[in-house]
């Protein structure tokens, strides 16, 4: 098997690292306290031997930031985090939830709302989550633009990014009928109707969404099937790609940070 | 940005990252930690604000007034500003779906090696102005009353007539916030002023007899108010004659 090249190890402060054993000392034999601490390792070991993912885990954590990253570097973390308890909070609503139009959606969500213990604070998140993320979203697209991080060579995860802004507001859309309340319904009913007033594909794309010409039975199953399988999966599979991307190419620097602190050497650059 | 604009970016960028720090643990400390803001943020707007749930969707009802999420506050105010029915299609989807193609597009055309704000003056311009008419359109979707709501004051001259005159006069109000009028007309501070005539005076414009001509044999594009039960044209036509 040809050796692979080996990653550095990860900078550690002096306080962490722990001095050598000495010789003769007791407890460095492999006593089994010494075993049971290290258990972990050698059941990391033995899955890294099969999967050499070790590699991969270091390439991710310990590339290097530039200098000059700052806290708005953390708005795409903190967006894929709130997808991540949109997911959570999503898959315990989902265990009561029934997409039926005749009234059981309806009062699926009347019984999470009032009866479930915590169902009207998990809703609650589930619902200004939405909010929030959306929020987080145009925040992240706002940095991205301000420093021209879309830019060489970055273009292509600025076009993920977009696919990723409109999946999320197709979640935020397809979400919002679930309720069945009023609100849910009409709000539905002319956003399908808006979408049917689009040049070409507007009318197949509502006759879609409704699942025939008129909004019927199986609308809400096909909304519920959209925004708890297609979308999120969609949305899984692209933030993997983006933050593949991310790691790939590096976060940018702010723009105004510059390598060359004299400022005649930097001129002498360009 | 030609050849050797992206390798002298691939150079200065190599310095700058040399000179950064491991993403773990300084990157994750600052990102666990906006985890943990963002987090509570919705777990407070959870306690806080709490998830109503409306009444159950009737779909017989006509007078409901639908309203979107927040976040297409926007869109919905776009539709109602552009009125004529020939630009309906292209406030919908043309403005967003162009909106969403430059956006798309945006690193192809937007070529330049500059990255600093105060160096790409089109850019910002741009950003700015787009972010504007969206917080600003947002604002105003968010405060567009709804079609059906009219409170506009009882004039002195029912007032004075006693309280049967008052009961007809809400009544007829009644009648009017329901019958979508104010799609079309502005009715004190309620409705969409156009396309037809503002209605807060009508009545030193027009006598009843007029008002109730106009309702039944209307020009287009108006309906006619024909086939409504005579009670209510009636009710319709008494409000309307009080507006002076």
């Amino acid at each position: 098997m040809p050796k692979l090249p080996k990653l550095p190890t990860p900078p550690l402060p002096p306080q962490f690292k722990s001095p050598p054993p000495r010789p003769g000392d007791e407890a460095a034999g492999s006593g089994p306290l010494q075993q049971a601490a290290e258990a972990g390792i050698s059941v990391v070991d033995w899955v890294d031997e099969r999967m050499s993912l070790s590699g991969a885990g270091r390439w991710m954590l310990f590339r290097k930031v530039p200098k000059g990253t700052n806290w708005a570097y953390t708005l795409g973390s903190a967006t894929m985090f709130a997808f991540l308890s949109q997911a959570v909070t999503g898959v315990f609503l989902a265990m009561y939830y029934r997409p039926d139009p005749a009234g059981g959606a309806y009062e699926s969500i009347r019984y999470v709302t009032n009866e479930v213990f915590l169902g009207q604070f998990v809703r609650g998140m589930h619902k200004w989550g939405s909010t929030v993320m959306v929020v987080l979203v145009f925040l992240h697209m706002g940095r991205t633009f301000f420093y021209g991080a879309y830019k060489y060579p970055r273009e292509l995860n600025w076009v993920i990014g977009v696919v990723l802004l409109i999946l999320t507001m197709l979640m935020s859309f397809t979400g919002y009928l679930l309720p069945f309340d009023q609100r849910a319904y009409w709000a539905t009913i002319v956003g399908v109707n808006i979408n049917g007033t689009g040049p070409l594909l507007g009318p197949y794309l509502s006759d879609f969404l409704r699942a025939g010409p008129e909004f019927g039975a199986t609308t809400l199953s096909r909304f519920y099937a959209i925004h708890m399988l297609l979308v999120p999966g969609a949305i899984a599979a692209m933030i993997g790609a983006h933050l593949y991307l991310v790691a790939k190419l590096g976060t940018t620097a702010p723009p105004w940070q510059k390598a060359e602190k004299n400022p005649e050497l930097r001129k002498a650059e360009l | 940005m030609n050849q050797r604009e992206k390798e002298q970016y691939l150079r200065e960028y190599a310095i700058l990252k040399a000179q950064g720090k491991p993403f773990f643990p300084y990157a994750v400390a600052k990102d666990s930690l906006m985890a943990c803001v963002v987090m509570a943020v919705i777990i407070t707007m959870s306690l806080v604000l709490g998830a109503e749930l409306g009444s159950k969707a009737n779909p017989t009802t006509t007078t409901y007034v639908p309203r979107p999420e927040w976040y297409f506050f926007f869109l919905f105010e776009l539709l109602r500003v552009i009125k004529p029915p020939s630009l309906v299609p292209l406030a919908t989807i043309g403005v967003p779906t162009l909106g969403m193609i430059l956006l798309f597009l945006l690193p192809f055309y937007d070529r330049g090696p500059e990255r600093r704000p105060e160096k790409r003056p089109i850019a910002m311009f741009t950003a700015i102005f787009v972010i504007g008419a969206m917080a600003f359109l947002t604002y105003e979707g968010a405060n567009a009353g709804t079609p059906t709501a009219l409170d506009i004051a009882t004039p002195a001259s029912v007032t004075q007539q006693g309280s049967t005159a008052v009961a007809q006069f809400n009544e007829g109000r009644l009648v009017v916030a329901q019958s979508g009028c104010e799609a079309c007309h502005q009715i004190g501070e309620n409705g969409n002023n156009g396309p037809g005539p503002v209605l807060t005076h009508i009545a030193s414009r027009l006598p009843g007899e007029g008002i109730r001509r106009t309702l039944e044999n209307p020009t287009a594009p108006m309906p006619s108010f024909k086939n409504l039960p005579p009670k209510k044209l009636a009710a319709i036509v008494d409000f309307l004659s009080q507006l002076k």
